[in-house]
């Protein structure tokens, strides 16, 4: 080894463990509403996704003849674990969550190189992955009305306790199922959308995804600690918020408005914590932007028009694959270049 | 069922016979490739390759029967030239691992003798008989031929001296990318 | 005055506050001084003494070899005691040549000639005069300043720009000189506008150093020299960045600032052409910031060229802690050294004595494609795309993506969470690319001698072959004239 150092002799004092560990902060206070808000069934579901994320990754990392402390240590494993867990449904059986951690870790990042290599975010691959392998479990919602005790919660979680009694329906499976009835969407809304309860979070719904402004809170506390830029996130707002506005002024009775979608679903999750994942989105501020309004359409398409409820994870990998597209064609001017990569021409003014 | 069977083995017998009409009449004749190749190489016909000069050795590259790393002289640079020319990737591995040599001549072994003078193959040794032979750094392609012939040892290959204007940085060891 | 803005850029902890408030201190005399041959950008200079020659302070000691190149003066008065070999100020740590100097203590000049009008010089006699100097660029960049003078007088330079940014950390000989010699300065920018014929005089200066900027506006007076504040933001004493920001223009792609009409020189520069052509001393000191947290006595000295810099720590008293790295330069973009014997050359801005918390360095882990280094690109690359190339060898995709243009600056490295040594990776493709390039056109040179070597052989093969022939000819000849004549003799 050189025993001689490169410059630069002073570094910014950021690692990757303290953006991780920033994220997770940013994620506290709607994980923390969530379990307050379904019990303890939503707080062993969470525990038991990142205990399965970290015991999977150490186990692949060592049959990889790795290092295993510094993989765990930098937090990204327990990210993509934490970040699953709030989309899952907060009464579903631990192997939903076993299994999905398990796949989102392995699968969806170590199989691709591990850390900075997966081509998909990990979180959605494996909430994907759940949804079409295991639909009746992953939209079993429940009300949140009154939250089991702690040992009624561990039959809910491990054992399957049925939970008949207190089910229910996310506001866009809601909508949908209606729909197929032929019910218009003013009907259907009645005593399903109430602003402020969706605002607050106070609804059925996935773990963690309810809480839109705590979600936005923690997302515009990354964004004021640098560590995400306000460009995609903005811009998958906007995606979907701008075709549902104008859908929803063409045909209220069928397309529903842009604060129904904004508040419903995990699109506040999705806009502040998933198309803001580093490894699997664009490089720069522009194509970050295309990429955010990409996932909005996209979603709002897939809500609207698709077989699922739900699009944001949809939208979410179908960008992901054009990640590498968009980076390839959205690069930054260079200094001395035109956009082209030619020189400029010399003026002597 | 036998209809599709008979249907598919007569398209089968009937290309594979255009395709041997045309491999048969619409032959390439000589390699054009191993001009090219030739072109590429040092052209100093030392011979450390182990093919009889430059353009055996450019016709074993083209026939894929020897290997990018085959020119010692030549170098990297060579290596990456006829990786790009054979569109295949340069496994640079094996590459310069003694570093880049020179041939030099210790001047108070050297008798004078003028053979290496006579074998350098790009004319990079400078004397004449009973007079002190001197080795141009900038010809030599450590070919190694005046090694051979040296009858006293005095000209010898040597790891080429590092200045401040041939050093750079290594490349960065370590954890990924 | 109108701004422009810098495209990326970092903030790194400044830390001038640890050398910024004590006077320059002059260096007391070495016994030994190792100059080197080669302290600027360009063909070494040729010594002109032999050893054991008695010099007086400021003789020229070696001459400029080639258009691009400067001379060496005796920095004290003494005895030539080797032409050889000494340690390079340089991060290979390698020998160059050096000239060592046994200095007899009585630093006596050599007649220097003062210039009472220095306004009156043609501008090419000034140019000259700051040739016959060996004044170079003492930003860093180390540039004969002549001939940077030279060239942008022919092509009509319209601005000069002083640079007064010093935007590395620690640093403060800048602020210092700025503070302390602000008219000397600015006479040597006027000099330098006269000697380019400006239209423009822009003095940037960054807004952390209030006291420069108000002794330099102080200096300048009523004259046609603008001092000018400049945001406080690395990489903003970089040639290109600077002008950007005073002028809103971009140096094109491989080309100089003339080619917009602009000059650049350091403010220290500029008081070293004062020095020079005023008083026709040549350049054989600089000022040289020594701080860092291992330093017991952060200060600025002016130190003699081809001072031992350990001469400059013992000085400083030493260290306070154990230093975890020396660095020559500043911290984004200086170089680590390891032997105290490396002389202070023209471009030594600074010694560094760091402590393992001031550096900051962590292993590297992999590349999360933050594009944190994209934001501090000041020149709009794309560092970590860059770096992933090199990584996998792919030097022609690194180049496709602009590593040519990648100023080294280390706002990428500085900013990388993952810590990822990127502007490593970029010297070092680029250090592999122009030895890829030397050893390409060295094959092209020896393969026409080898064909040539071919066709010579053949060529006397053929001639031997003719020789031959004709002499085979001849005797045969020979042999049918003297049958003929036999058969003729035998007819009669």
């Amino acid at each position: 080894m050189n025993p001689i150092a490169h410059s630069p002799h002073a570094h910014a004092p950021v690692s990757i463990g303290k953006v991780m560990a920033t994220v997770l902060l940013a994620l506290t206070p709607a994980t923390l509403f969530g379990f307050w808000l379904y019990g303890w069934p939503a707080v062993n579901l969470w525990a038991v996704a990142l205990i399965a994320a970290i015991v999977g990754e150490a186990l692949v990392v060592h049959l990889q003849g790795r290092k295993v402390r510094p993989v765990i240590m930098d937090g990204s494993g327990i990210l993509t674990a934490w970040l699953l867990a709030l989309s899952l449904p907060p009464y579903a059986p631990w192997w939903i969550a076993v299994l999905g951690s398990l796949f989102a870790v392995v699968i969806g990042k170590q199989v691709f190189g591990g850390l900075g290599q997966n081509v998909f975010n990990p979180a959605m691959a494996a909430r994907v992955m759940l949804l079409i392998s295991f639909p009746l479990e992953m939209t079993t919602w429940v009300a949140p009305s009154q939250a089991p005790g702690l040992l009624e919660s561990l039959r809910i979680t491990f054992f399957s306790q049925p939970i008949d009694g207190m089910a229910s329906a996310s506001l866009l499976g809601h909508v949908k199922t209606e729909f197929t009835r032929g019910i218009g969407l003013d009907q259907a809304l009645t005593g399903y959308y109430a602003p402020m309860d969706m605002l607050w979070g106070s609804r059925a719904g996935s773990l963690g995804e309810t809480a839109a402004v705590l979600l936005l809170i923690g997302g515009l506390f990354l964004i004021a600690r640098r560590i995400i830029t306000w460009h995609a996130p903005f811009a998958m707002l906007l995606g979907v918020a701008v075709p549902a506005l104008l859908f929803n002024a063409i045909d209220a009775n069928h397309y529903a408005g842009p604060m129904v979608h904004l508040l419903s679903g995990g699109l506040m999750l999705g806009a502040f914590f998933i198309v803001t994942d580093p490894v699997t989105s664009p490089n720069t501020a522009l194509g970050q932007f295309i990429f955010g309004l990409s996932c909005g359409l996209l979603t709002w398409i897939i809500r609207t028009w698709g077989g699922y409820p739900e699009g944001v994870a949809f939208a979410v990998l179908l960008m992901n694959a054009a990640t590498p597209i968009i980076d390839q064609y959205v690069k930054p001017r260079i200094y001395g270049r035109d956009r082209k990569g030619v020189a400029l021409p010399a003026n002597k003014g | 069922m036998l209809f599709a069977v008979v249907s598919l083995t007569l398209l089968g017998t009937v290309f594979g016979l255009l395709l041997g009409v045309a491999a048969r009449y619409l032959k390439v004749e000589g390699n054009p490739l191993v001009a090219e190749l030739e072109q590429l190489l040092p052209g100093s016909q030392c011979g450390q390759c182990g093919f009889p000069g430059c353009t055996g050795a450019a016709q074993a590259l083209a026939d894929g029967s020897a290997p990018l790393t085959l020119c010692p002289p030549g170098g990297r640079a060579v290596v990456q030239a006829l990786a790009a020319k054979l569109g295949v990737e340069a496994d640079l591995s094996g590459v310069e691992e003694k570093g880049p040599m020179i041939a030099e001549i210790k001047e108070e072994i050297c008798i004078g003798c003028t053979r290496c003078f006579k074998v350098c193959p790009t004319d990079a040794i400078m004397g004449a008989a009973q007079q002190i032979h001197v080795v141009f750094r900038e010809a030599c392609t450590a070919c190694g031929k005046c090694e051979e012939v040296c009858p006293t040892e005095s000209a010898k290959l040597q790891p080429v001296p590092v200045t401040l204007q041939s050093w750079y940085w290594n490349k960065p060891q370590g954890a990924a990318s | 005055m109108k701004l422009f803005d810098l495209r990326g850029g970092v903030h790194p902890e400044g830390r001038k506050d640890l050398s910024a408030e004590r006077h320059i201190r002059i260096l007391p005399l070495p016994k030994k001084l190792y100059v080197p041959l080669q302290q600027h950008i360009g063909a070494p200079a040729i010594p002109v003494v032999n050893v054991g020659d008695k010099v007086l302070k400021g003789q020229l000691i070696a001459t400029a070899q080639g258009a691009v190149s400067a001379p060496v003066h005796a920095p004290t008065s003494g005895t030539i005691v080797a032409l050889g070999d000494h340690v390079a100020p340089h991060p290979s740590g390698l020998p160059v040549p050096t000239i060592t100097l046994g200095s007899d203590g009585e630093d006596k000049w050599v007649p220097t000639e003062t210039v009472e009008a220095p306004f009156a010089l043609r501008a090419e006699e000034v140019a000259a005069r700051v040739a016959a100097a060996g004044i170079v660029g003492l930003g860093g960049a180390t540039f004969p300043s002549a001939l940077k003078l030279n060239l942008s007088r022919n092509s009509g330079v319209q601005t000069l720009i002083m640079n007064g940014g010093e935007c590395e950390p620690y640093l403060t000989c800048d602020d210092r000189i700025m503070r302390e010699r602000a008219v000397g300065i600015v006479e040597g920018i006027r000099l330098i506008a006269h000697a380019v014929d400006a239209k423009e005089i822009l003095v940037g200066i960054e807004d952390n150093k209030p006291e420069a900027i108000a002794a330099m506006q102080a200096a300048a007076g009523n004259s046609e020299v603008k001092v000018v504040a400049m945001p406080s933001m690395y990489p903003m004493g970089s040639e290109k960045q600077i002008i950007q920001v005073l002028t809103g223009m971009e140096i094109p792609a491989g080309g100089r600032p003339a080619d917009i009409g602009v000059l650049v020189h350091n403010v220290a520069t500029a008081y070293a052409v004062q020095q020079a052509i005023r008083y026709g001393k040549p350049l054989i000191s600089r000022i040289v910031t020594l701080s860092g947290g291992a330093i017991r006595t952060a200060c600025n000295v002016e130190a003699l060229i081809g001072t031992p810099v350990q001469e400059l720590i013992a000085f400083a008293d030493g260290y306070a802690q154990p230093a975890a790295r020396l660095v020559l330069g500043g911290p984004m973009m200086g170089q680590q050294f390891t032997n105290t014997n490396v002389p202070v050359v023209k471009g030594t801005s600074g010694v560094l004595a760091l402590m393992a918390s001031e550096i900051g360095q962590a292993e590297a882990s992999p590349c999360i494609r933050c594009s944190t280094c994209v934001r501090a690109c000041p020149v709009g690359l794309l560092p970590l795309e860059m770096a992933a190339h090199i990584r996998s060898a792919d030097l022609t995709g690194a180049v496709g993506l602009g590593l040519k243009d990648c100023i080294a600056c280390g706002s990428c490295s500085y900013v990388c969470p993952a810590h990822i040594p990127l502007v490593h990776y970029f010297n070092y493709a680029k250090g592999d690319l122009a030895a890829q390039e030397r050893s390409k056109l060295k094959q092209e040179a020896t393969k026409k001698l080898a064909d040539a070597r071919n066709e010579r052989l053949a060529r006397i093969e053929r001639e031997r072959a003719e020789a031959a022939a004709k002499r085979k000819a001849a005797r045969e000849a020979k042999e049918r004239a003297a049958k003929e004549a036999a058969e003729k003799a035998e007819a009669v």
